[in-house]
């Protein structure tokens, strides 16, 4: 056990910490929708290696050799300076490592740089009306005519498809294969005639996903990223980079120190919450749960960074304990607010920070829906982590 | 940057575990339970270098950490063995070395595993009933409750100015009466002082703090082993057992009770690890991680103790698997040297909240 990260890095992370001081104030708020402000912030800090840092020059990145290490301690300092990491989303997140892994010469060339600053947003086309959980059943159908796809089909839930410029896309191309053979991975572009983009508003009132409906709609052939009737194998290599990100105990431990802070202003008949022995318990009872949480992602970090330990189960609970626990993190913030905990929207001036708590105690129970479900992540725990059996399967019904 | 084992420890983990399930199988845990006695099983354990793991070669110690010894506490929760581990171990040579008693006749016979030390600390987390204890520095009244490893030789008793002192099994107004308890791998009784006569090691609050915070960790990490012990046998029995001509192991009812208890289980070993090492390394952290860890580990193992029954059916509930040896070791852990909510308060305390 030796929890220090050695000189090198300590240099670095002066390094990181003199660039937020210098240019921190310069960066905006918003991370979701790249304004004009927001891309060349994300061009600053491309240009330091603060972002898009291990992606090859020649693609629009930084270059660098990947180094976890280095990559924590930009992540921990813009973090505690609550500066804007730059943008995120699907495109960065997904589509990048699947092209550097997967896609031609000519794709990398294409969609990498545009999508590394912003100017080309994606979305990410997989689930379907009667394919979520078993997302290898899904349907919306892609047939080669000449030198183009002719997809017809609907996706739903489709996050940030209202404003992305591209999709990436699940289809099946061979109705006649294995259902899991039969899938290939489309790129599309969302002003191509045919397709149409319905909102749909989540439990927070925001309509952030969509449902999106495909007639006849014409991709080029060569949109496709590996080979036919491999799209299952390249989405699976990306869904897990998203498992990894979704539930991540360092932003939770940003929230409890909100919570915290929260407890100690917000009062109750003139007691202050943090005095009142029964919400200081759930808080205590948050925080060591919070504790075990970013105590097993050390491990993990170590693991990575060492290529050694044992740690694929403690890498398979993160999303499931990350995103019960976020939900039931925000919750707490609710309840100690009591019936000012029910304030929502903007223009109470009861409201309490926004009114983010509640915002992100049904966002975070979106998340812990999306992106596989706690039930399905414990069907993979006790299959793939402790080698119990599949269940049986009943007979197809159609 | 390393957070996990290093090989020798993993190499200390397995030769003990190794040791324990050829010495020290569930017939012992039985016969110890009936008789209370287990001193071969210890002297094998002082012959592996365990009785002397954290003292040092001066001594006669194997002269390792508190990590390692963490990591040997795993092992025993996971064979419930009945040791007098945590006092004799790991507690009491803390206790001489860092009150400047290096050189104490007691450190010799510990590490050959010939003198035991007992635990009577609770009073020094929150007094319950009618005990309590008065001392002066040289002399002792009152009374202590569920005393752990009670058929020790000595005792470290704090006072009411917390005082740590050691006291002799047989010392003059001493009165030793057996507490019957739930845990029948361990042994529990009350020790009450009429003027006894008592060596006082220390008058520092913080060091006697920090040796509570150690035998917190120590029993988390014995929690943490007996629940793993005891997820490793549903999921083991969940496989064998067939209903409705299928492994029980099919069920997704089934499968969610054992995937919910490994995601609960798989962090605090972690969390222990933290804690542990943070008693070597960390002084400043260990009094909030300790505290974290013990509760947090105490509620995980709860559950998990009740949903392993579970996944037995009627047999869980039975002598017979002896599964709830384990559930009453996790239960005992859970209580001593402060329950959960209590020491959640004193985290919530060493924060300055
Ligand atoms: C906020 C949010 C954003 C999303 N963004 C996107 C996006 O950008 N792109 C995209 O493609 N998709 C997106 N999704 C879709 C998401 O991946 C699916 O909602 C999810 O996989 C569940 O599928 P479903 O909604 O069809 O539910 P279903 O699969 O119908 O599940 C319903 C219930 O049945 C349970 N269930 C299903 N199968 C099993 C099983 N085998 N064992 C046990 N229980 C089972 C589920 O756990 C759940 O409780 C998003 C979802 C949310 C909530």
């Amino acid at each position: 056990m030796d929890l220090s990260y050695g000189p090198e890095y300590d240099a670095f992370r002066d390094e990181v910490r003199s660039f937020l001081t210098a240019r921190g104030a310069d960066a905006p708020q918003d991370r979701a929708k790249p304004s004009e402000n927001t891309r060349a912030w994300q061009r600053t800090l491309i240009e330091h290696g603060y972002a898009a840092r291990t992606i090859p020059k020649e693609y629009g990145g930084y270059g660098a050799e990947p180094d976890i290490l280095k990559s924590r301690i930009i992540a921990e300092e813009f973090a505690q300076a609550r500066v804007n990491r730059g943008l995120g989303g699907q495109g960065i997140a997904m589509l990048v490592p699947t092209l550097l892994e997967v896609g031609t010469e000519e794709q990398r060339q294409q969609f990498i740089p545009p999508t590394l600053t912003g100017e080309m947003t994606w979305c990410q086309g997989y689930s379907e009306p009667g394919a979520g959980s078993d997302l290898a059943s899904l349907r919306t159908s892609a047939v080669l005519d000449g030198d183009e796809w002719v997809i017809n089909g609907q996706k739903i839930w489709t996050s940030t498809a209202h404003i992305a410029d591209w999709m990436f896309a699940l289809v099946r191309t061979e109705p006649e294969a294995p259902k899991h053979q039969g899938i290939s991975f489309l790129l599309l572009r969302m002003d191509t005639p045919g397709i149409e983009v319905r909102p749909l508003v989540d439990m927070t009132g925001t309509a952030n996903f969509n449902e999106v409906f495909f007639t006849d709609v014409r991709v080029p052939k060569g949109q496709i990223v590996g080979n036919r009737g491999e799209g299952w194998q390249v989405a699976n290599a990306i869904l897990r980079h998203e498992r990894d990100s979704l539930g991540d105990p360092n932003a939770t431990l940003t929230r409890l120190n909100a919570l915290t802070e929260l407890m100690k202003t917000e009062t109750m008949g003139g007691q202050r919450l943090i005095d009142h022995p029964t919400y200081r318990d759930r808080l205590m009872r948050i925080q060591g749960r919070v504790m075990a949480m970013r105590f097993n992602d050390m491990r993990i970090l170590s693991s990575n960074i060492n290529k050694s330990g044992d740690t694929a189960l403690a890498r398979m609970v993160v999303k499931l304990q990350g995103t019960e626990l976020r939900h039931d993190l925000e919750a707490l913030g609710i309840d100690v607010m009591g019936e000012l905990g029910l304030g929502y929207g903007k223009d109470n001036p009861y409201v309490r920070d926004g009114g983010s708590w509640q915002f992100h105690y049904m966002f975070y129970l979106g998340l812990i829906i999306g992106g596989g479900t706690s039930q399905i992540q414990k069907n993979i725990i006790s299959e793939r982590g402790l080698g119990m059996p599949k269940e049986p399967k009943l007979p197809a019904t159609r | 940057m390393d957070f996990g084992l290093s090989e020798e420890q993993t190499l200390l983990q397995d030769s003990v575990n190794r040791f324990l399930e050829a010495e020290a199988p569930l017939t012992r845990v039985r016969e110890f339970a009936e008789q209370q006695t287990s001193d071969d099983v210890w002297e094998g354990l002082a012959s592996l270098g365990v009785a002397g793991l954290t003292i040092g070669e001066s001594a006669g110690g194997v002269g390792l950490t508190a990590f390692d010894a963490a990591l040997v506490s795993e092992s025993l929760g996971y064979h419930t063995t009945p040791s007098p581990y945590v006092g004799s171990a790991v507690i009491a040579p803390m206790a001489l070395t860092r009150s400047g008693h290096e050189e104490h006749p007691l450190l010799g016979d510990l590490a050959a595993g010939t003198a035991t030390v007992g635990l009577a600390l609770n009073e020094a987390v929150a007094a319950r009933a009618d005990a309590g204890i008065n001392g002066n520095g040289e002399i002792l009244n009152g009374k202590a409750l569920y005393v752990h490893d009670f058929g020790a030789a000595n005792y470290l008793v704090a006072d009411q100015d917390q005082r740590l002192y050691l006291v002799d099994a047989g010392a003059h107004g001493l009165a030793r009466q057996p507490l019957a308890n739930i845990d029948q791998t361990r042994v529990s009784g009350a020790l009450e002082f009429r003027d006894t006569p008592a060596t006082c090691l220390s008058d520092d609050a913080d060091l006697l703090a920090t040796l509570i915070d150690v035998g917190r960790v120590m029993l988390a990490a014995d929690s943490l082993g007996a629940a793993q012990c005891m997820l490793d046998q549903a999921v083991a029995y969940a496989k064998e057992r067939e209903q409705f001509n299928r492994p029980i192991a099919s069920f997704q009812a089934v499968k969610h009770m054992c995937a919910e208890m490994a995601a609960a289980l798989e962090p605090c070993r972690a969390m222990v690890w933290y804690a542990a090492h943070a008693i070597d390394a960390a002084p400043d952290e260990i009094r909030v991680t300790a505290c974290h860890t013990k509760a947090h580990t105490s509620e995980v193992a709860t559950f998990v103790a009740k949903t392993a029954t579970e996944v037995h059916g009627g047999m869980g509930f039975t002598d017979l698997v002896g599964l709830h040896y384990w559930f009453k070791r996790i239960g005992y852990n859970r209580q001593m040297l402060g329950a959960p909510e209590l020491i959640r308060e004193e985290a919530a305390l060493a924060q300055g909240l």
